[in-house]
């Protein structure tokens, strides 16, 4: 999967802000200028109204668990989970830094990044 | 479309083979064909449509025309992965009432067990654009799935036991199926007993893996007056496809909402009217939050409706996939829909085994979801009636 991310990353150019901040551990949305509605993953065009003048916006890394679900047969185990973001949309993650069994859906989760196959990738931790 | 003259189902054939070794995934295809059509009594050259689906090899419905050696005049390869046979029914039944063609054959086969493509994949064009906001963090069939049951768990108190059912609703009918993967009758302990492999997922609430495939032909009514088989028309048809949605996600319900309730304003008719459903069962899940989307319950109870045996022919009010479904008798290619058309079909023409066989079985429902419940899907809901 790394030569297909890289590939989308840079073919991309209406992305390159999005991984600009993320290199720098800031999460970008984009909001619509037409419609006003916040979406991510982001693209080019709002998927509300499709028009094309969306900006970034800045995430405020915190989030609420949405659900989510323990990937038992891998080594290791690994937490993928639905987190419904402050600003409204829902991204699909990982829980890090946790304990699986004490997860429970409402619960309050903040952003780290992590590097995967050289990407930087928005994942979450449970906040206190 | 109830009483009037739409297009029948008049051959269905489903490969007995759950693993098929040395046989190519074009050839498979071919067998399934020739059985749907020796079942309706048609030959090769009556078929003027076909299709297929991102199983079907190669440049799908050419090359599959070269191989069988079609003469076409309508084709179609729609792909909402393993729906997508619910929804070819319906364009079929389209095409014919719009005269485009009167013979169209729809076929369905793959090997995960033994090989091949990569399975239940359509064929990709570039990367999808959701890749790099995916991709890293590993979603797979089962965990995308099982968060869809955890979600219902917490919002209606749907519980692992309730979920169980399903799956021994689904055993008690495997038992009678000679073909059938897994004929062991199994219990809601013996579910709650296996691995948990998703949270809240166990091991026994996923369908089997295996290879084969099945075939559909569906004709112009007066076509279908003219053979010796059992008249099944499809009197209603719909299709909905449902995604992230920008991300205003809700994972407690399905497309099958919109493509459920098109299919009832089509034919006419209403849940309660349903004799038997085929209900798409990659997992336990999946089974309970169609129910609800279809109507058959409110969306919240599919828990407490599908425990203590409700599904169970001859025993519930609401028996479903009475071949053991995809829980436990087949699931070709990592596709359900063209199972579940299949029993449908045999259910309304009195071919089930009796033992399963529902009294005067004359409206069915068959519906399926394919691609990945938490992400995007396409749901596909047909209402069939035997005259």
């Amino acid at each position: 999967m790394t030569d297909q991310h890289e590939a989308t990353a840079s073919a991309d150019r209406a992305l390159d802000a999005y991984w600009a901040a993320a290199r720098d551990g800031r999460l970008l949305l984009k909001r619509c200028g037409v419609c006003g509605k916040t979406h991510y993953y982001p693209r080019a065009q709002c998927p509300f109204c499709l028009a094309g003048d969306c900006e970034w916006v800045e995430a405020s890394g915190i989030g609420t668990l949405h659900t989510w679900s323990v990937e038992r047969r891998a080594q290791p185990p690994y937490v993928i989970a639905f987190v419904t973001l402050s600003e409204g949309p829902t991204l699909m993650t990982n829980i890090v830094e946790c304990d699986p069994d004490a997860l429970a859906i409402g619960q309050r989760v903040t952003l780290v990044f992590e590097t995967r196959d050289g990407q930087p990738v928005p994942v979450f931790r449970p906040l206190g | 479309m109830r009483n009037k003259d739409t297009a029948c189902i008049a051959g269905i054939y489903e490969h007995p083979l759950r693993k098929a070794e040395g046989i190519p995934l074009a050839q498979l295809h071919a067998e399934v064909a020739r059985g749907a059509l020796a079942d309706a009594g048609l030959s090769v050259r009556d078929v003027d449509a076909y299709f297929c689906a991102g199983d079907a090899p190669g440049l799908g419905g050419m090359s599959m025309a070269e191989y069988l050696g079609l003469n076409l005049r309508h084709v179609d390869s729609t792909e909402t992965g393993g729906s997508s046979y619910l929804l070819h029914v319906s364009h079929a039944a389209q095409a014919i009432a719009a005269g485009k063609c009167k013979v169209a054959l729809i076929t369905l086969a793959g090997k995960p067990r033994t090989g091949g493509t990569q399975p239940g994949r359509p064929p990709l064009s570039g990367i999808p654009p959701e890749a790099p906001f995916e991709s890293p963090f590993k979603p797979t069939v089962l965990n995308l799935y099982a968060m869809c049951a955890r979600r219902h768990m917490h919002e209606y108190g749907t519980t692992s036991a309730q979920l169980a059912w399903i799956k021994v609703a689904a055993s008690h009918h495997a038992q009678h199926n000679p073909h059938a993967m897994l004929r062991e009758v199994v219990t809601v302990d013996d579910v709650l007993a296996s691995p948990v492999v998703a949270d809240p997922l166990h091991r026994l609430d996923c369908c089997v893996v295996s290879d084969g495939g099945g075939a559909v032909v569906v004709v112009a009514p007066e076509i279908a007056r003219s053979l010796a088989r059992p008249i099944v028309r499809v009197i209603g048809a719909g299709e909905a496809i449902k995604h992230r949605n920008g991300g205003a996600t809700d994972l407690t319900w399905s497309a099958g909402v919109w493509s459920g309730a098109r299919a009832f304003e089509d034919a006419g008719v209403k849940a309660s009217d349903i004799k038997y459903v085929s209900v798409y069962d990659s997992f336990t899940i999946t089974v309970l939050i169609q129910l609800e989307d279809l109507g058959f319950c409110r969306k919240g109870e599919g828990g407490r409706f599908v425990a203590d045996g409700n599904l169970i022919s001859g025993v519930g009010k609401l028996p479903f996939n009475t071949d053991g479904g995809g829980l436990c008798n087949n699931h070709p290619g990592n596709r359900g829909g063209m199972t579940k058309i299949l029993e449908a079909v045999r259910q309304l023409r009195g071919e089930a085994h009796p033992a399963v066989q529902v009294r005067d079985c004359d409206l069915a429902l068959a519906h399926g979801t394919g691609g990945y419940l938490a992400t995007r899907h396409g749901s596909g809901t047909l209402i069939l009636e035997r005259i």
